[in-house]
């Protein structure tokens, strides 16, 4: 096993960078990831205000770290599962999942795929290769061991990618998924968005190491340790890692370091625990601004180009917004169906009983409106 | 075909004869491919399918079960065997936050979770606390789990295929004594998931047990038969889904039952059939319905301890006689199962 020599950045201040890496990404593609962000960061925007607004009961945005989700997706086929953290709205807005479907998930109404059974952000689009997310974190990791070892054995040649935060590197299943990883030598990738926080609690109460990436070596697996704000530094080790999985020589853990800029989710104030000042010195470094800086450097991009872009993404979001709103909740009596394949005589029991009761419940109305009629 | 064999044969023949009819069902866990082969039930397995299809991992049940969960995401049908039910709890997060939810959390879209997680319960010999545990009740508990509990062997083997082609996860509980029960397994003899069994027919009483309290009860129905009472064995087999109707059927012809479960009364299945019970034949019962279980203690290890903390076919007889309001029969004589006999060490 041979840890490669990448850099752990590419993009200089001013947005230019070194020739060679300049093929990493073509200029269409380059294009087309950064007008992700925008919308990322901009859709990030209008939830939160929903949720303000009690439109919405929860929301966790990804703003400041839309490069590492949306780079890592970029580096793969379409039929590569992601096995989702949280905080990774972007690579469902790479993977182009129908953004009506992911606003319907957030409002559960009646066209919510997951039938108003998961909160707000825990997505699952198997058909995008979304399979869940698990709120207690690092439930995830093994997952993707297991689906990637299943890959091997069935030979669909899938390569996976797990998500993960640096808080959740302290977890046991942390430990566990990435050690079966390396015993089994799947593909599989680890990524770990290092962002500072998990909630309130900063990196330097996780660990009392350096680097999270140090700790491949103990797995026996590569371990990358990059600028998660520099989209090109995050794809060129991506890239080497899923080649390395496509080719069978196992999984790889990266480590992208990069900082959320927002709250942990709407139910959180990071002003309560962190100084404004710290959040202004890596506003600076913020991955979209580093990106812009680069697109402009290529000649791409003007301030026309990104208020014609903002405008479009307005309209998109407000559009999505009026569409799911109008939706219903999905039927009360579908509470009981999909605990199993079928439905069992307890379940059906239960949904009867219901039934009975808003039978019960609508006689009674109607006789209390025929009273109100008489008298 | 039909054949004479053990429960562990029962088991292994179960297992061998899915793989062999789907080659996405593999089997791991620890201690599977090893000299002792997890009491011999999956032994062959590893001779027959390769160190792809029959392995261990490295040791962590939690990742284990999540790899299980990420296997059958892919399309694999894995069987996770523990050799006790109590390491299983290390891989709680996975069983009840991820495989019991996800296809409900998921709105049905993760329709197919075929995943048999096969967990050996039971005494052995000065187990305690850590090797001794059912947890049946706990398992059933959750919304999305189908339980099973084999008694015979041919319900092991036909129990076993029918989990094993099951979509949904099961966990499938086997009591380590019952390994040795030898009886006629016919292969074409399919018994699906989610049906009770009337094991012995009778006409006073009816005994609801689950796994090894079949055993117990067959001994004391034949004591209490010595003083003119029949009583009825139904075996649940499979807990959730729970066939109430074969239960209350019994019941309601009996007038009184005793839940024996394999595992703490309090709040427990047993505390749950009791109330269905209850409020299922309230007007034919003559007498409330007994529980018997383990002493609500965690398990001790000496063996006049354990001996008290488990529940025989002694305590069967004695809970039926208060129920029937008779005097306490002399049991002085009388030799009741011991797993001691078989015990050659170390543990």
């Amino acid at each position: 096993m041979s840890e490669p020599n990448l850099p752990f950045s590419i993009l200089n201040e001013d947005g230019s960078c070194p020739e060679r890496y300049r093929a990493l990404l073509n200029d269409a593609d380059l294009l087309a990831i950064h007008d992700m962000i925008l919308f990322s960061r901009h859709f990030d925007r209008r939830m939160m205000m929903l949720q303000r607004q009690g439109r919405l009961g929860f929301y966790m945005t990804s703003t400041g770290e839309e490069s590492t989700m949306i780079g890592a997706t970029f580096c793969l086929k379409p039929d590569d599962p992601i096995f989702l953290s949280y905080r990774e709205i972007g690579c469902l807005l790479w993977r182009k999942v129908d953004l009506r479907l992911i606003m319907n998930q957030l409002i559960g109404n009646s066209r919510d795929l997951c039938k108003g059974r998961q909160m707000p952000i825990h997505f699952c689009f198997r058909e995008w290769g979304f399979p869940s997310v698990s709120s207690p974190v690092g439930t995830q990791l093994p997952h993707a061991c297991g689906y990637a070892y299943a890959a091997r054995e069935l030979a669909t040649g899938q390569v996976c990618l797990a998500f993960l935060g640096e808080g959740t590197a302290s977890e046991g299943d942390f430990h566990t998924a990435l050690n079966f990883a390396g015993v089994f030598r799947v593909p599989c990738i680890y990524l770990i968005r290092n962002n500072g926080y998990a909630i309130s609690t900063p990196e330097a109460a996780q660990t009392a190491a350096k680097s999270l990436a140090a700790r491949a070596a103990g797995y026996g697996m590569p371990g990358l340790q990059v600028d998660g704000n520099d989209l090109l530094a995050l794809v060129n080790a991506m890239r080497w890692a899923v080649a390395r999985a496509r080719d069978g020589e196992g999984p790889t853990l990266i480590e992208a370091m990069t900082y959320r800029m927002g709250a942990h989710s709407t139910a959180d104030d990071p002003s309560a625990y962190r100084s404004e000042e710290e959040t202004a010195r890596w506003a600076k470094v913020d991955n979209l601004a580093r990106l812009e800086h680069h697109v402009r450097w290529r000649g791409l991009y003007d301030e026309a180009r990104k208020q014609e872009a903002l405008a479009r993404h307005e309209e998109t979001v407000r559009a999505l917004i009026a569409d799911s709103e109008c939706w219903p909740p999905p039927p009360l009596d579908s509470l009981f169906e999909d605990v199993f394949e079928h439905a069992n005589a307890h379940l059906l029991e239960q949904r009867e009983e219901y039934l009975r009761f808003l039978a019960w419940k609508a006689r009674r109305r109607a006789g209390e409106m025929a009273e109100a009629a008489r008298g | 075909m039909k054949r004479n064999i053990q429960f562990r044969e029962a088991l292994s023949s179960a297992l061998a004869d899915e793989m062999t009819a789907d080659p996405s069902v593999f089997v791991f866990g620890l201690d599977v491919p090893d000299h002792k082969r997890i009491f011999g039930s999956t032994a062959g397995l590893l001779e027959k399918f390769g160190p792809e299809r029959v392995f261990d991992t490295p040791l962590s049940e939690d990742a284990m079960t999540g790899a299980a969960l990420g296997a059958a995401l892919a399309g694999l049908r894995p069987v996770h065997v523990h050799i006790r039910v109590d390491f299983a709890l290390l891989g709680m997060n996975q069983i009840i936050n991820m495989i019991s939810n996800l296809r409900y959390m998921t709105g049905g879209q993760i329709g197919k979770l075929p995943i048999v997680i096969r967990a050996v319960i039971g005494r052995g010999w000065g187990q305690s606390a850590q090797h001794s545990k059912s947890l049946q009740g706990m398992f059933a508990h959750f919304p999305g789990l189908k339980v099973v509990m084999p008694s015979s062997p041919q319900d092991a083997y036909s129990l076993l295929r029918a989990s094993i082609r099951d979509d949904n996860p099961v966990i499938f509980l086997e009591h380590r004594w019952l390994y040795d029960v030898v009886g006629e397994v016919d292969d074409a003899h399919a018994v699906p998931l989610g049906l009770a069994n009337v094991r012995r027919h009778g006409k006073d009483i009816t005994l609801v047990c689950t796994s090894w309290m079949n055993v117990e009860a067959h001994k004391a129905a034949d004591l209490l038969a010595r003083r003119g009472v029949e009583a009825e064995i139904v075996d649940v087999r499979s807990i959730a889904p729970l066939d109430a109707a074969t239960i209350l059927k019994s019941v309601r012809r009996t007038g009184r039952c005793i839940v024996a479960d394999y595992d703490w009364s309090f709040c427990g299945f047993a505390a749950e059939l009791a109330a269905q019970i209850h409020h299922g034949c309230f007007k034919e019962l003559k007498a409330p319905v007994e529980r018997v279980g383990f002493a609500h203690t965690p398990c001790p290890t000496t063996r006049p301890l354990e001996n008290l903390f488990y529940p025989s076919a002694k305590t069967l007889v004695r809970a039926a006689e208060r129920l029937l309001g008779l005097d306490e029969m002399d049991l002085s004589q009388e030799k009741f199962y011991t797993y001691e006999v078989n015990f050659k060490g170390p543990f």
